[in-house]
């Protein structure tokens, strides 16, 4: 006889959903740090290197995420090294954020205004300076809503772990589906979790984009 | 520990892989015209007058594009069933693929239409232009040259979560690569492999949009 979806079965989700959340966070502060470097590198000037990222970002632009994810978790697990399912997701996922939050903040740095740039140098200020007190500020503005456009992303994408066997909110809902027969009710209750947290940051980028076009029309 | 990587295995299996590329690229394109029937029929229902159908296509956008795709097709996978449509998993693929992308569209053209002038309908119909003609060269073709390129980069995205159509075992690159993988073990190689055959196809689209795109849409505007 098979159990009825109740609330160990919803409290089962719930856990799933706890690790949606934190394999999220993991990725995209990881992926915030390494995001930036790249969108450093892809803008420094220097001809081989903005190359190079650009055809880093290109290949995970360009390949699925579900391919991505199987050649880290299966390239890791060639090094001999012994990491937890988690460790080894969180670093396909946080590879791919760098690889796409490096393309939206180069998109944003080369969005300020040249003279911003220029004025910095004819004031003297050297690069580090000039990036952190002058370029970043503004650039940081400018792809707020993209950056939380790609947050959305990010939430949805990690439902691929699923896939790799690693139990978040989806891998959760499949084995509560197969226990209790009720895939409809499982993966609607799971469909919901998932838009109840990533519902409220589209429409905060979204309102966020507006204000920011309204604000340049000025 | 003395792990050889041995992408023989990858040369062998090429024939089906290739197979399972044309797998991927027919999905896709079922799926984007799927996606594009829904989408335009989506902006027509979005601005009719009536108010429920209005919301019901709201509604739809929003959940679609706030869900992940895995959900979504597992959903369709099993109510489809319910509802009387007992189809393979490539069709169920197809239709999960067209009902994603679909949502997507719809906001894209929308934003399409909304960027003809008013004005330049009139201007139309003042120069004489009949109803077909105003709508041919006045309002569709220049809204598709607006939307093209997002248009065409969802098209990309569309082709590479049709990846995740594997989940439900539809015939595509992914699934393919996974019965190669456990007929040999080799996961990485095959994988690894696999990814760069994506990046193919993905630049192939991408040529071939160019391509349309400098057909049609290479006129001035001023």
């Amino acid at each position: 006889m098979a159990p009825h979806f109740g609330l160990p079965e919803f409290g089962f989700l719930l856990r799933g959903l706890q690790w949606t959340v934190l394999l999220t966070l993991v990725a995209f502060v990881g992926g915030c740090t390494a995001g930036l470097a790249i969108a450093l590198l892809r803008t420094c000037g220097h001809k081989g290197v903005e190359w190079i990222t650009r055809i880093y970002i290109g290949i995970f632009q360009g390949t699925p995420l579900l391919l991505q994810l199987f050649v880290v978790y299966y390239g890791l697990a060639l090094t001999g090294l012994k990491l937890d399912a988690f460790v080894a997701v969180a670093i396909g996922f946080t590879v791919n954020a760098s690889a796409f939050l490096g393309e939206i903040w180069r998109g944003a740095i080369q969005a300020v205004p040249r003279g911003q740039t220029e004025a910095a140098m004819a004031l003297g200020l050297h690069y580090s300076s000039r990036m952190r007190d002058i370029v970043m500020p503004q650039a940081i503005r400018i792809s707020l809503p993209a950056t939380i456009g790609y947050l959305v992303q990010l939430i949805k994408g990690t439902s691929l772990a699923a896939i790799v066997g690693f139990i978040e909110l989806a891998r959760a809902g499949q084995i509560v589906s197969n226990q209790t027969f009720q895939p409809l009710l499982v993966f609607g209750v799971v469909g919901a979790m998932y838009f109840i947290l990533c519902w409220p940051l589209s429409w905060w980028g979204s309102r966020m984009e507006a204000r920011l076009a309204l604000a340049s029309q000025r | 520990m003395g792990y050889t990587l041995d992408f023989s295995v990858v040369w062998h299996a090429m024939p089906a892989l290739l197979w399972g590329c044309a797998g991927t690229v027919g999905l896709a394109l079922a799926g984007m015209t799927l996606a594009m029937i829904i989408g335009v029929a989506g902006v027509a229902a979005r601005d009719s007058r009536a108010a429920w159908l209005r919301a019901l296509v709201i509604g739809f956008v929003e959940i679609v594009r706030n869900t992940p795709f895995l959900v979504q097709i597992f959903f369709l996978f099993f109510a489809l069933p319910l509802v009387g449509l007992k189809l393979n998993p490539t069709v169920t693929a197809i239709i999960a693929l067209g009902v994603n992308g679909g949502a997507y569209a719809i906001e894209i053209i929308r934003g399409g239409v909304q960027s003809i002038h008013k004005g330049q309908v009139e201007a139309g119909y003042a120069l004489g232009l009949h109803k077909g003609q105003v709508f041919r060269f006045i309002v569709l073709k220049p809204a598709l040259r607006a939307i093209y390129p997002s248009l065409t980069g969802q098209f990309i995205m569309l082709t590479l979560t049709s990846s995740i159509c594997s989940a439900v075992s539809a015939y595509e690159l992914t699934s393919v690569a996974q019965r190669i993988e456990s007929d040999t073990f080799r996961s990485f190689e095959v994988y690894f492999s696999v990814t760069f055959l994506y990046l193919a196809i993905s630049w192939l689209l991408m040529l071939g949009f160019a391509v349309i795109s400098h057909r049609f849409f290479s006129y001035p505007t001023r």
